[in-house]
């Protein structure tokens, strides 16, 4: 399968990255990893005259800590944070990391296009949301930092201007006596999941001081289940208040019925991955090494 | 059937490709298998293509051709990826592994050999992608317990046997590594 013909450009800055991108025009795009736009392309959903190709731009892969936060640069590879002993230090990155789609997309696939493409079904914006995560972006005015919360503002949409592209995600790193967890449901490895759930949560003693808990593929973006969240702040975490909270979970989740299952079955789902998610966060707050991973049918 | 109806529905030639309004080329050079491979191609000309069309190296093979079944994995500088969902002006510069690189003087690799002697295919269709999956999951980790095999070659798909011979195959290849 072969995608419509496409100029092809190679920045060799991230300015001039932009510059390309404002003066090819609207029927340009970027190309990062390629992973989400590729097979887009092979089934020409999308047929842009011009990419710009950003994975020849030195010094964009880079995982570092600088006063207090995590910063993941835009070329960033899932199996890099994987891997990286920095990252493992906020579980839900690395449970995130290690389970998106297969070895070979995440050899490739980066954090920064995986943000910027903003699928539904993606799995970066649902594990950043729990966190606080700010993305840095560079485009024709400069430089300028969007809270994640606000930068992924509709299914594939982003608050990026045409030729504004992510720089750097940024992750402020939690305090102590916090864990978390992300776990997702797949059919298989290579596909999107049928459903996640992000939870970040803080403890002192047995109760649970603070709690952010994100649904995945339910909704046209990663959806925030404040109610759940209210179940649990300031609770004791016991099986009767995670019950409550996934059942605030379900309602929260807003899923359609396609070829993952139907919306039934997938509220059913988050309810199950919610409780577990709570369960293995409030064991890695009280400092338990879980294992947490993607869960496949 | 009128003879003028017979005339319409004879065969014309291959379908012609779309329109392409863009012809213009970019030179890359890759390294497959230690050789280098400078070659003028079109963007849109897929990895895979690249090795099966213009290197002639046709032991990569394209299955699904949707980022799922992973028959066309490689190793792009040692790492294991899906040569249908890279662009081979993406991989400009890169050292490429394929099936046809890893026997050395004639000789099968120890993953090759563990899969024949442990029958870890049927058709072997699947095979020269998962040969590529295990070198990256073996050059790591000579004993990978059985979870993380699964999860090793979770990206590859085998319609024909089952996985238990794969497991197996993979196994005895990191015990072939380490010479035991």
């Amino acid at each position: 399968m072969y995608p419509r013909s496409f100029h092809y450009h190679r920045a060799g800055s991230l300015k001039e990255a932009v510059t390309m991108l404002g003066q090819l025009g609207k029927n340009a795009k970027f190309l990062a990893g390629g992973q989400s736009l590729i097979p887009l392309l092979k089934f020409r959903f999308a047929n842009p005259e011009h990419l710009v190709d950003l994975s020849f731009i030195p010094g964009t892969s880079f995982i570092k800590e600088d006063s207090g936060a995590m910063h993941f640069g835009l070329m960033t590879r899932h199996s890099e944070i994987e891997h990286s002993a920095l990252a493992r230090r906020i579980p839900v990155l690395h449970d995130c990391a290690a389970g998106i789609a297969d070895v070979q997309v995440r050899n490739q696939g980066t954090i920064g296009g995986s943000l910027a493409e903003a699928d539904p079904s993606g799995d970066w914006a649902n594990a950043l949301i729990t966190l606080d995560t700010t993305v840095h972006c560079l485009g024709a005015n400069g430089t300028r930092t969007i809270a994640l919360s606000d930068f992924v503002t509709d299914a594939y949409t982003t608050a990026l201007a045409h030729e504004e592209l992510v720089t750097e995600v940024v992750v402020k790193i939690p305090p102590k006596g916090s864990g978390g967890a992300y776990l997702a449901f797949k059919r298989a490895a290579p596909v999107y999941p049928s459903a996640s759930v992000a939870v970040q949560l803080k403890l002192a003693g047995d109760v649970c001081e603070d709690v952010a808990i994100a649904l995945g593929c339910v909704g046209l973006t990663a959806i925030r289940a404040t109610e759940a969240e209210t179940a649990l702040r300031g609770q004791i975490l016991n099986d009767k208040t995670v019950a409550t909270a996934a059942e605030a979970a379900r309602a929260a989740a807003d899923p359609q019925s396609d070829m993952r299952g139907s919306a039934e079955y997938k509220r059913q789902l988050i309810v199950a991955l919610a409780k577990r998610a709570i369960q293995i966060a409030a064991r890695r707050a009280r400092g338990e090494k879980v294992e947490g991973a993607h869960l496949y049918a | 059937m009128p003879h003028a109806a017979l005339e319409e529905k004879k065969w014309k030639g291959p379908i012609s490709m779309p329109e392409t309004e863009i012809v213009e080329k970019v030179a890359i050079n890759i390294k497959v298998n230690g050789k280098a491979y400078p070659r003028q191609v079109e963007p849109r000309l897929l990895l895979v293509e690249f090795l099966r069309e213009t290197c002639d190296l046709t032991g990569t093979h394209v299955g699904c051709d949707t980022t799922y079944c992973g028959a066309c994995t490689v190793l792009m500088n040692g790492l294991a990826i899906k040569s249908c969902t890279v662009f081979a002006v993406q991989a400009d510069g890169s050292e490429i592994t394929t099936v046809e690189g890893l026997e050395k003087d004639g000789k099968l690799d120890p993953i090759q050999r563990a899969f024949g002697d442990s029958y870890g295919l049927q058709c072997g269709y699947c095979t020269p992608g998962l040969l590529l999956s295990t070198h990256q999951l073996l050059a790591h980790n000579p004993e990978p317990s059985e979870k993380e095999i699964r999860k090793a070659i979770g990206g590859n798909t085998c319609r024909c046997t089952g996985y238990m011979n794969v497991f197996k195959a993979i196994r005895q290849a990191g015990l072939n590594m380490k010479g035991v």
